[in-house]
């Protein structure tokens, strides 16, 4: 499992944490390969089934990335995103996923390097998770 | 309308745990508006069963289908076509809507997915409350329009019983007394003469204590 490098599907709202990603891409700094960056108009537009499907096909983690609370520009797309994110949390404990490959969070666009820092930490949290358990278990019914 | 929630995942993997192939049927109306088992619903359920069995190694091909009305015999026969490929139906429609395709299909399991709650109207988004028992002789026109059986915990006629406190029913500090309610209700109408009137003993054989109930109507059944 060490050569583990996890996916991880970042949803990632075109007016903040995309360009987030944009300005730490311009300043160098990097992060994680297996960082997938998924541009949504806002996080509001994140349907639960989504995330959903992004595990269903093989991510081992996702990210909702929302502008900070009060900032969102259709509102509140971030707050609905989040609570969308806790719903699958609990969904995701009750099959045996577990709710922690899943999470919101909230940067600016100018938080190029709270992107970077957030997209590893996230990553690594995932690698030392193990991959998407569906994985094992497609392997043993095979 | 009629609310439902989607019923707990261990319930429904153990329902459906000696089953490697079923199909997922939501419908379009009641359980769509409560957000319980419409066409949304019906794909967060396949992608959670798919993932929740394939981890355990166990997979499940689950094909997902929406009625427009699950309760009605005439939209249950579009399973007619495909039904015969699957090992049980999986139905996310309200108890109505469970036993129409299971009496349509009575070689097949036909397994609910949601629990089926109560008659209610929305509050606010996300938020649906009880509002009618479906006694068979609605009193609204009484009570100010305020349904003393759905609403009132112990669903009494000439109310409030001594458990009303600053407009709360004594089961609970998150439930209004319908009685108040109905009080001031009838005072902004300037009905409050209704109140003084004594309601008589209900007839509970138009409400369920009469046995399952239905309606004929002659001029509608060609
Ligand atoms: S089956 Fe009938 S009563 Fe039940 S949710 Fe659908 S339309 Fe409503
Ligand atoms: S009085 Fe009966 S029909 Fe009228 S709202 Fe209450 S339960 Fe429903």
């Amino acid at each position: 499992m060490s050569n583990f490098e996890p996916v991880v599907v970042v949803f990632a709202c075109d007016y903040c944490a995309y360009t987030a990603a944009d300005v730490a891409g311009r300043m160098n700094l990097s992060y994680p390969s297996g960082v997938r960056i998924l541009r949504v108009p806002c996080t509001g537009k994140v349907e639960q089934l989504y995330i959903m499907q992004a595990l269903q096909k093989g991510a081992d983690g996702v990210l909702v990335a929302g502008c900070l609370v009060g900032d969102c520009h259709f509102k509140n797309g971030n707050l609905r995103a989040a609570a969308r994110v806790k719903r699958v949390q609990s969904l995701l404990d009750d099959i045996g996923i577990g709710g922690e490959r899943v999470a919101m969070v909230n940067v600016s666009a100018g938080q190029g390097a709270k992107f970077a820092e957030i997209a590893t930490e996230f990553s690594q949290k995932i690698g030392e998770m193990g991959p998407n358990p569906i994985k094992q278990g497609a392997k043993a019914a095979a | 309308m009629i609310t439902a929630e989607r019923k707990p995942m261990e319930e429904i993997f153990r329902l459906i745990e000696p089953y490697g192939k079923i199909l997922l049927v939501g419908c379009n109306e009641c359980v769509t508006v409560c957000h319980a088992g419409g066409r949304k619903e019906v794909a967060m359920l396949a992608s959670a069963l798919r993932m929740g069995r394939m981890k355990l190694g166990a997979p499940l091909t689950v094909d997902e289908l929406t009625l427009e009305r699950q309760c009605d015999p005439e939209y249950a026969e579009e399973l007619a076509m495909v039904v015969d490929q699957y090992d049980a139906v999986c139905s996310m429609a309200c108890g109505c809507g469970v036993q129409t395709v299971a009496e349509r299909y009575q070689g097949l399991p036909v397994l609910p997915m949601v629990n089926t709650e109560f008659m209610g109207s929305s509050e606010s988004n996300g938020v649906w409350a009880e509002r009618c028992a479906g006694c068979g002789n609605c009193v609204l026109g009484l009570t100010g329009g305020i349904c003393p059986i759905a609403r009132c915990s112990k669903r009494i006629f000439n109310g409030p019983c001594g458990g009303s406190t600053k407009g709360k029913c004594e089961v609970s500090p998150d439930i209004d007394c319908a009685w108040q309610l109905i009080w001031d209700r009838l005072k902004q109408l300037g009905q409050t003469e209704l109140y003084s009137q004594i309601m008589a003993p209900k007839d509970w054989r138009t409400a369920r204590d009469g046995g399952p109930r239905r309606i004929v109507r002659e001029d509608m059944a060609i």
